[in-house]
């Protein structure tokens, strides 16, 4: 058996050690872009803030791809899928066969047509390890920093290299700070950590014009800078699998299974809608958990085995020069709301299960309130007084308790 | 494999285990010098309830664990015999394992830098767990149930 993986991140870890699981012996080729062994992408943040030095990113230790007998093409780019020949075509030329493959490529930044963005000598994206080190290169004590996008990645480069600038200033259109995960209450917490650190914020705002080194904003501002991020989103890397005659909707269309509509070629990560069981609607779902279980669930069943993949939700932690936000779900129903100076707590319920929530600076346990949003623990089994005020075991009946304590856990 | 697990009815609620926990995990060869007027950061935590309920909780060691499938930085992994370890020299201290473990047994360490978890005693000097020998009940046990 020939297992053929593009990619090699999260998903394609994941899928390798699923495979392994199941098959001892097939030969597996992983084909990747980047000229590195795996590493932990959201890591290249903490890279620059000096929290792990480089040598300690690799995401599997070193012995991983020998041990696991994966054939490692680095620094290849697969261009095209073949499914009725059953082969990848690199960029450069070289035809790689597959009994089963899997598409593992995730997705890329999303760069906004803005007028005169090409006049911009010093622009970079925040995705991949080169991106850092070429980031690093770039800035001085004297740099004035723009970071376009105060989203989950714009908000990490940011607390990555304020300490390594004069000055930083993150536009977004949003009047809020990670739009997509906090509220406005919680925004605004974060913002003010974030400002006391001496970082700068242009929201409700945007780009009109680039002209070199100054940005126009459409408030009318000028942000004079010097190196420039852009950080405004990522779009899912469904060509390969579209050019192949697969379905895509927003993301690779890809059943249970982490199979494509295309025989034999499977999709997992970054680059393919799951279901999220909080809206009831399919949608990328771009976060590591996602792409690490959808991955080894792709990689069993490649190899014969029978794995499912039910879903997710949407799912957050983040924090910023020490504090910590932990999110889930979606924000619908009643809510539950605490706060502090410099914490914030709101949960989310509806129909009698738990929906979403958000916690600032008290995430400890935060995990017994993404179970109760996962299993959809009716909450009137629960001591719902209890658990709102304290994620605990306590709230639980005694005898769920007692499987929870006293017996092997699946999960 | 064996793990610790936890009998509500025998539980006391004494909070031994948290000591010896935290005294097992500093390094220290001198109860007194480890713990004496310092806050502890015990990777067992008991929790204490109404009608004199009370349940010591730390890893479950599971088998399809999500913690290590969450891990940003693939700092947790499985060890060959199915505990759950992490190397917190490659954690950054991110705490999405705290976010997603469904028994809150997971956590921020003393410093609050990297997340701490029971490894079954296994990456200290005590042998064998600690909260399960000194508990003065029997509720505390270490046990293969599959
Ligand atoms: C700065 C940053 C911080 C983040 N922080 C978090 C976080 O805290 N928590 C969280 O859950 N998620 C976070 N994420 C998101 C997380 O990194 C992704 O969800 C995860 O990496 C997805 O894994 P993946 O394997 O699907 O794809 P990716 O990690 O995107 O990897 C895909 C790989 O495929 C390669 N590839 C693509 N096309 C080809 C081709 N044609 N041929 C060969 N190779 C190809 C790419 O080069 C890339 O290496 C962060 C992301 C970034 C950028």
């Amino acid at each position: 058996m020939r297992y053929v993986i593009i990619g090699n991140s999260t998903a394609a870890t994941f899928a390798i050690e699923g495979v392994r699981s199941v098959d001892g012996e097939g030969a597996i080729t992983v084909i990747s872009e980047e000229n590195r062994p795996a590493y932990g992408r959201p890591l290249i943040s903490y890279y620059l803030y000096g929290k792990i030095p480089a040598a300690r990113m690799n995401y599997r230790p070193a012995s991983f791809y020998e041990e696991n007998r994966v054939e490692v093409l680095l620094g290849a780019r697969a261009e095209r899928i073949d499914p009725a020949a059953k082969k990848v075509v690199l960029a450069d030329k070289r035809e790689i066969f597959y009994d089963k493959l899997l598409v593992a490529t995730g997705s890329r930044p999303f760069t906004p047509p803005v007028e005169g963005l090409e006049t911009v000598t010093e622009k970079f994206n925040f995705m991949t390890m080169d991106d850092a080190l070429a980031l690093e290169q770039a800035l001085a004590p004297q740099t004035r920093a723009l970071i376009l996008g105060a989203g989950l990645i714009g908000l990490k480069c940011a607390e990555g290299i304020l300490h390594r600038v004069k000055e930083l200033t993150v536009v977004d259109l949003a009047p809020r700070v990670l739009p997509s995960i906090l509220d406005e209450e919680g925004a605004s917490l974060v913002q003010r950590q974030l400002e006391n650190e001496g970082v700068k914020f242009a929201l409700n705002d945007s780009v009109l014009r680039f002209s070199q080194n100054v940005a126009h904003l459409k408030s009318g501002k000028k942000v004079a800078f010097d190196v420039l991020v852009v950080a405004v989103g990522v779009r899912p890397n469904v060509e390969l699998v579209r050019d192949a005659g697969g379905e895509v909707r927003r993301g690779i269309v890809v059943n249970e299974r982490q199979q494509t509509s295309i025989p034999d070629v499977y999709a997992a990560g970054d680059n393919c809608e799951s279901f999220d069981f909080s809206t009831k609607q399919n949608r990328v779902l771009a976060i590591l958990p996602n792409a690490a279980l959808q991955g080894e669930c792709a990689g069993k069943n490649m190899a014969g085995g029978k794995a499912a993949y039910l879903g997710g939700a949407m799912f957050n932690a983040i924090g910023f020069f020490g504090s910590h936000i932990a999110t889930a779900g979606v924000y619908e129903g009643e809510s539950y709301v605490e706060r502090g100076e410099n914490t914030y707590k709101k949960l989310f319920y509806k129909d009698n299960v738990l929906k979403g929530f958000i916690l600032i600076n008290n995430i400890e346990r935060a995990g017994i309130y993404t179970s109760l949003i996962r299993d959809m623990v009716p909450l009137d089994s629960v001591d719902f007084d209890v658990i709102k005020r304290a994620p605990g075991l306590m709230a639980f009946a005694s005898k769920v308790r007692g499987e929870k304590l006293g017996t092997r856990r699946e999960r | 494999m064996k793990v610790v697990y936890v009998n509500e009815e025998w539980c006391l609620g004494c909070h031994l285990c948290e000591y010896e926990c935290a005294f097992a995990n500093s390094g220290d060869t001198d109860m007194v010098r480890a713990l004496k007027d310092r806050e502890i950061f015990p990777r067992i935590r008991v929790e204490d309830g109404e009608n004199d309920v009370h349940f010591a909780v730390n890893c479950r060691h599971c088998r399809d664990a999500l913690c290590v499938k969450s891990c940003i930085a693939g700092a947790l992994s499985k060890t060959e015999e199915g505990a759950v370890v992490i190397d917190r020299e490659k954690c950054v201290g991110c705490f999405t394992c705290v976010a997603v473990c469904p028994y809150g047994a997971i956590m921020p360490d003393a410093e609050g830098k990297a997340a701490q978890k029971c490894a079954l005693c296994t990456d200290n000097l005590m042998g064998e767990p600690q909260c399960v020998k000194h508990c003065p009940n029997r509720a505390i046990v270490f046990e293969d149930r599959g």
